[in-house]
Parts: C-alpha cells; sequence; structure tokens
C-alpha cells in the first residue's frame, strides 16, 4: 500500500509547512523584552554595590582629605575633639577574626572529615543538617547567648585558668593579662567562631565529597590508612576549596555585627591583652551611628564602613575565585 | 482639681476636634531616642483625645538635629540642648519636655542600694581610672562603716552615642578638671577606661554580669532592674538618692528664666535636695515657620502633654517639669512666628 503511505507523508509534510500558531508570533517581541528585563535586574545588583561603594566615598570625603592614608594607623577615637583613626577597630576586627578563625578552622576540619569520611550512613544526616541549623540562628541571638551565658562561664571559670597558667609566661603572658571581665576580644572571637563553623564545615564536607571515590579507594587499596588517605588525597584535591570554605567564614567574621556589639567591649583602646576590650568596625558603626552629631564624626564611621566594605570585598572574591579554580580543575580531570 | 483637668481635656479635644476637621494632618517629629516612651504613649492619648496623631521617630539626637535642620520634620528632639549659638544660626529655638538623669549603680558583694556613698570628684577619678580599687582610701572616707572589698574597679560606659553620657560627662567636668581637660563633654566620649555596652540595657547587664563594676544608667533602669544605685553628694554637699522628688529639686532649683535659649544642663544644680547629674531633654522647632499650621498644631501637643501628660510620664518613670517652668517654655513659645512675623502662640 505504497499510495496510501505517500499521502501520509503529505500530510506531514502540509503539517510541517502549516503557519505558525499566533503564540509562537507574539514571542517575538516578549522573547527580547524579558531578556532585557532580566538583565535590568542583573545590572541592577551591580549599580547598587557601585553605588554603595560610591556614597561611602562621598560620604568618607571629610576624613580622606584631613587624614589621608594616615586614618588607617592612627589610634585616637575622641569624638569630643573631632579626632578620629581606625587602628583600633581594624586591629579588633583581624584580631576577633583570627581568634575566631584559630578555632573553627581546626573544629570545621574535624566535622566534615568525620561526616564525609568516619560516620555511620545514619548519623550523616541528622549530624549534617544540625551543623547547617547553626548557620539560620540569628545574629543577635548569638550575641544574647554570648552576653549572658558564655561571658560569666568564661568570667569565671575560664580566664582565671587562662591567667593563672599563661599569665606569667612571658610574651604569652601578655595575651593573657588583666582582670577577667568575660566580655573582650576573646569571647567575641570565641562566639565568632561557633558563628563561622557552619559555613566552612559546610563547604569543607561539600568539597570533600567531590574527591573521586575511585581516587580513595585505590589509596586503600594500596594499603593506606584513613588518616593518609585524607592527608595525601582528600586535602591536596580539596585544598583550593577548602581555602575557598575557610575564606567564606572569614567574611562573615569580618563583617559581623550584633554578636560582636554584645560581647567585645566596645572600648576604642588598644591592648595586647585578649581579655580586654576592644572594638571592630561593624560594632563602632552599630553603636555609634545614630548618635553622631558632627559632620567629621560621621565622616570617619563613613570611612570605617568604607575600609570594612574593601575588606570583606576583597576576602568574599577571593574565597569566590578559589571556588572557582576548584570547580574548573574539576573539569579537566574527568 | 480632677474636674478642672477634665474640663480642659475636654476643652481641648473640642478645640482640637474643630481645627482637625481643617487640616487633619498628624504631627512628624524624629530624634532622641531616650524620650521615645513617653513621646509614643502621649501621641496615643493624644490621638484618642483629638483626632490628631503625631509620629515620632526615634532615630537618635543627630539624626533629629538633621532633620529638623533639612526641614523635613515638624520638630526634631534632641537629649542634648543646643548652644545659643548654633540655635541663632540654624533659626533654631528649643524647649525641654521631661527630666531624666544618669545614676551611678554598682555591682559589688554585699553592697545594698543606696549604700554606698560617693562624691562628684571620687567619681571623677574612678571613670578617669587614677581610682581603681573598690577600697581606696578616698572611697572609704566617705563610706565609714562599710565594708570594702580589695577589688578592681571595673567601668562600665555607654558604647553608644547617648545623651546620658553627655550628661554624664558634662557632671564630670563640672567636678573634675582634669576629666574636663582630659576628656570633656559629649553624647560619645574617648573613655579613658572601662568597657562599653550598647543603650541603657547594655551597661545595666554589663553592671549586673561584672562583679565589682560600676556604671551609669538611667533613673528607669534602676528601679526596673532593683540596681544597686549609689547615693551622691550634691553641691549643697548633702547626699541624697536619685528619686523623682530630688530630680524636680534639680529642675527646680535651676535659673531656667536666665538660661539664654533655654540652654542650661540640670547637672551639679543647687538645691538642699537636689540630685546632681540630672538633665532635661529637648525639642527642637524653627522660629520662622514656612507651615504655620504644622507648628501650630506641635505646639497645642505640647500644651496638651504639659497640662495632662505628668500622670503617664511618671508611670513610665520619666520626670515632668515643674510647673513654673512650663509657664517659663509656654511663654517663649512666643517667639515662633509664620513668614510674615506673627506669632503663632
Amino acid at each position: 500500500m505504497p499510495f496510501q503511505g505517500a499521502e501520509n507523508r503529505d500530510s506531514t509534510v502540509e503539517a510541517l509547512q502549516a503557519p505558525l500558531p499566533p503564540r509562537a508570533r507574539s514571542a517575538l517581541w516578549l522573547d527580547p523584552a524579558f531578556e532585557w528585563l532580566t538583565k535590568a535586574f542583573a545590572f541592577l545588583v551591580f549599580s547598587i554595590l557601585v553605588a554603595i561603594l560610591v556614597s561611602l566615598v562621598v560620604g568618607s570625603e571629610l576624613t580622606l582629605r584631613k587624614y589621608g592614608l594616615s586614618f588607617l594607623w592612627r589610634e585616637d577615637w575622641d569624638p569630643v575633639r573631632e579626632e578620629f583613626g581606625a587602628l583600633v577597630p581594624i586591629y579588633g576586627t583581624v584580631m576577633t577574626s583570627f581568634i575566631a578563625m584559630a578555632i573553627a578552622v581546626p573544629v570545621s576540619f574535624g566535622i566534615a572529615l568525620f561526616l564525609t569520611e568516619l560516620s555511620p550512613g545514619w548519623l550523616k544526616r541528622p549530624l549534617g543538617t544540625a551543623i547547617e541549623l547553626l548557620a539560620a540562628i540569628p545574629s543577635i541571638i548569638y550575641g544574647m547567648w554570648g552576653l549572658f551565658v558564655l561571658a560569666p562561664l568564661l568570667q569565671s571559670y575560664v580566664q582565671p585558668l587562662l591567667v593563672k597558667l599563661f599569665g606569667n609566661i612571658p610574651l604569652i603572658g601578655q595575651l593573657f593579662s588583666g582582670p577577667p571581665l568575660g566580655i573582650g576580644m576573646m569571647t567575641a572571637g570565641l562566639i565568632l567562631s561557633i558563628m563561622v563553623i557552619p559555613f566552612i564545615a559546610a563547604v569543607m564536607r561539600d568539597v570533600f565529597e567531590l574527591v573521586p571515590p575511585m581516587l580513595k579507594e585505590s589509596a586503600y587499596g594500596l594499603g593506606a590508612t584513613t588518616w593518609e588517605v585524607v592527608f595525601r588525597v582528600v586535602l591536596p584535591y580539596t585544598k583550593v576549596g577548602v581555602v575557598g570554605g575557610v575564606m567564606l567564614g572569614l567574611g562573615r567574621a569580618l563583617g559581623e555585627t550584633m554578636a560582636v556589639t554584645f560581647v567585645i567591649g566596645n572600648a576604642h583602646r588598644l591592648s595586647a591583652s585578649l581579655l580586654a576590650p576592644g572594638n571592630s568596625i561593624a560594632s563602632a558603626l552599630a553603636n555609634e551611628f545614630t548618635e553622631a552629631v558632627g559632620d567629621t564624626y560621621l565622616s570617619a564611621l563613613f570611612e570605617l564602613g568604607l575600609i570594612l566594605f574593601v575588606i570583606t570585598t576583597v576576602v568574599l572574591a577571593l574565597s569566590k575565585f578559589m571556588l572557582m579554580r576548584l570547580s574548573r580543575q574539576e573539569g579537566a580531570r574527568t | 482639681m480632677h474636674k478642672k483637668t477634665m474640663t480642659k481635656v475636654l476643652g481641648f479635644a473640642a478645640a482640637a476636634l474643630v481645627s482637625t476637621a481643617a487640616m487633619a494632618t498628624d504631627i512628624t517629629g524624629a530624634g532622641a531616642t531616650f524620650p521615645y516612651p513617653i513621646y509614643a504613649k502621649w501621641a496615643d492619648a493624644y490621638k484618642k483625645a483629638t483626632g490628631v496623631g503625631m509620629n515620632y521617630q526615634s532615630i537618635g539626637s543627630g539624626g533629629g538635629i538633621k532633620q529638623i535642620s533639612a526641614k523635613t520634620v515638624d520638630f526634631g528632639a534632641s537629649d542634648m540642648p543646643l548652644t545659643p549659638e548654633v540655635l541663632a544660626k540654624s533659626g533654631l529655638m528649643q524647649f525641654p519636655t521631661v527630666i531624666g538623669g544618669a545614676i551611678p549603680t554598682v555591682n559589688l558583694k554585699g553592697i545594698k542600694p543606696g549604700e554606698l556613698k560617693l562624691s562628684g570628684s571620687v567619681l571623677g577619678d574612678i571613670y578617669l581610672g587614677k581610682i581603681a580599687k573598690w577600697n581606696d582610701p578616698a572611697i572609704a572616707a566617705l563610706n565609714p562603716g562599710v565594708k570594702l572589698p580589695s577589688q578592681a574597679i571595673s567601668v562600665v560606659h555607654r558604647s553608644d552615642g547617648s545623651g546620658t553620657s553627655f550628661i554624664w560627662s558634662n557632671y564630670l567636668s563640672k567636678v573634675s578638671p582634669e576629666w574636663k581637660e582630659k576628656v570633656g563633654v559629649g553624647t560619645s566620649l574617648n573613655w579613658p577606661t572601662g568597657v562599653g555596652g550598647k543603650g541603657n540595657e547594655g551597661v545595666a547587664s554589663y553592671v549586673q554580669r561584672i562583679n565589682g563594676s560600676i556604671g551609669y544608667v538611667e533613673y528607669a533602669y534602676v528601679l526596673q532592674n532593683h540596681m544597686a544605685y549609689v547615693e551622691m553628694k550634691n553641691r549643697e554637699g548633702n547626699f541624697v538618692a536619685p528619686s523623682a522628688k530630688s530630680f524636680m529639686a534639680a529642675a527646680a532649683g535651676a535659673d531656667w528664666a536666665a538660661a539664654p535659649g533655654m540652654y542650661l544642663i540640670l547637672t551639679d544644680a543647687p538645691g538642699a535636695q537636689a540630685w546632681p547629674i540630672a538633665g532635661a531633654t529637648f525639642i527642637l522647632m524653627h522660629k520662622v515657620q514656612e507651615k504655620p499650621e504644622n507648628a501650630k498644631a506641635v505646639l497645642k501637643f505640647f500644651k496638651w502633654a504639659y497640662a495632662n501628660g505628668d500622670k503617664m510620664a511618671e508611670s513610665l518613670d520619666y520626670v515632668p517639669m515643674p510647673n513654673n517652668v512650663v509657664s517659663l517654655i509656654e511663654s517663649s513659645w512666643k517667639n515662633i512666628k509664620d513668614a510674615s512675623g506673627n506669632s503663632l502662640y
């Protein structure tokens, strides 16, 4: 029955040649419009970023002119005489973040390692979720907990012990001198470490899971111990991602405001002791913006904001860059 | 008395109802955080009584001064009075609404509220870090019979800029020349020693956490948290406890009439029972009004508040202005004029 077949084919061709339904035609202008709209959204975010940067620079014009770069290492912060410098808050920001990282990185590494390599299967999910939930707690709650629970504990038990143990050792003793107040740089660093652990641990766990099982299994097959597998295979394979995760945590620690304000002690003084109160950039801004009377004062606060903006942008850009490099390598290897 | 206030309220309500029909605009104000609770309470009651709303944003004194200078609000509010020179330059006038004060409180084992006594110069030395132990002879001399521990003094101050800090530093500057020279007066300061707590609640909780600490908070916080306040030696040499009465005594003893632009801070005020660390919070308005209707509404609101708001203020632990000062304030309103120079009050 060739005839019928030919007729069938003809009808198919006819159907294909038939004009497109009207819906498709309207998309001719809808598509570019939609593209234009989404492009506008994307550029909106970018332009807001630039606008914030510009307004910070404009806002801090007065102190930028008055002090120039010396603002970065001036120690005074005297609203009455209108003399300002950023050294104390910069030091506080960097120091608290450093303490936080010193605690959070090894702990997060342990968590990620346990979750990917050692944990029994039934424990992986609940434990992983619990750690991720830590990230969902609003920072002000960390601050309240830090002030009402952690600080008194540190003041009555931990800090006197530290003073007793290290107080008389030269150099290190400097870090643990002065009366234990329970609030200060150390407490702020501790709170921050708890806050960034979920971020770092989550990224580490994810990158550890990226390691092809074949590599690990081969190493195990050659007789490597778990320890050797982790340090010779998993870590070298994921080191860029791990560093990226650490940077992500660092970015959060640098910019954290409320939790730090509660426990850092908010004193514009440079002190070698970790037990002493200090100040961070974000905390100084949160504290002083509302009642900042006087143009120089306001300008100094704007410049602090600018400094924080630059620091966190650089740190986050670095972390993104490293994570990007990791995924590119990932593509090359498979 | 009650009848009188009632008729007053009704009279105002009636007057306001008539006028709201004509304007119906709400009053807007912005500024200090310290008086926010009482302004909000007054606004609520005023709305019920007259139908005119008052919208107050507690953005801080600095913000309040900026907003009123930019004329985006009908009135600004500041915990720190502006000097007569600044007022003249910006064309503003100011008047006080309620009195607050800073109360030193301590956390010392075995010390009950009111048990510890201090003088201004000793307080200054503590906040300068010169007196660092509780059993310092200077403190012991003021407190015979009180057992003082050999413990380090932990100084607590405000970390945010605040009117309370302004009153506090103003007092210390008056009683301690060294404070005046080294630190000075302001809402934010370069503190020589101590830790900073955010807001009254921050200072209160630091003081309650740290054994051996001294801090300063507003009156309401002392009452609500049952904190161990310190009795202060006032200008006349008497030791006084903080109370509504001793605050009023400070306000009544002050010579408001002689103060140009009502620039008066009630620290170290004369009066046998006067609390030495008191201060009023202020309203700022333009002397020449572009929108006379709004200015009239603002003045009406505060007239109503002075007449009917005392009980509400006391219920929130604010101290209302004494009557003689209120009449002085109301007569100063005659200086608020419209563009053609007619008095609006």
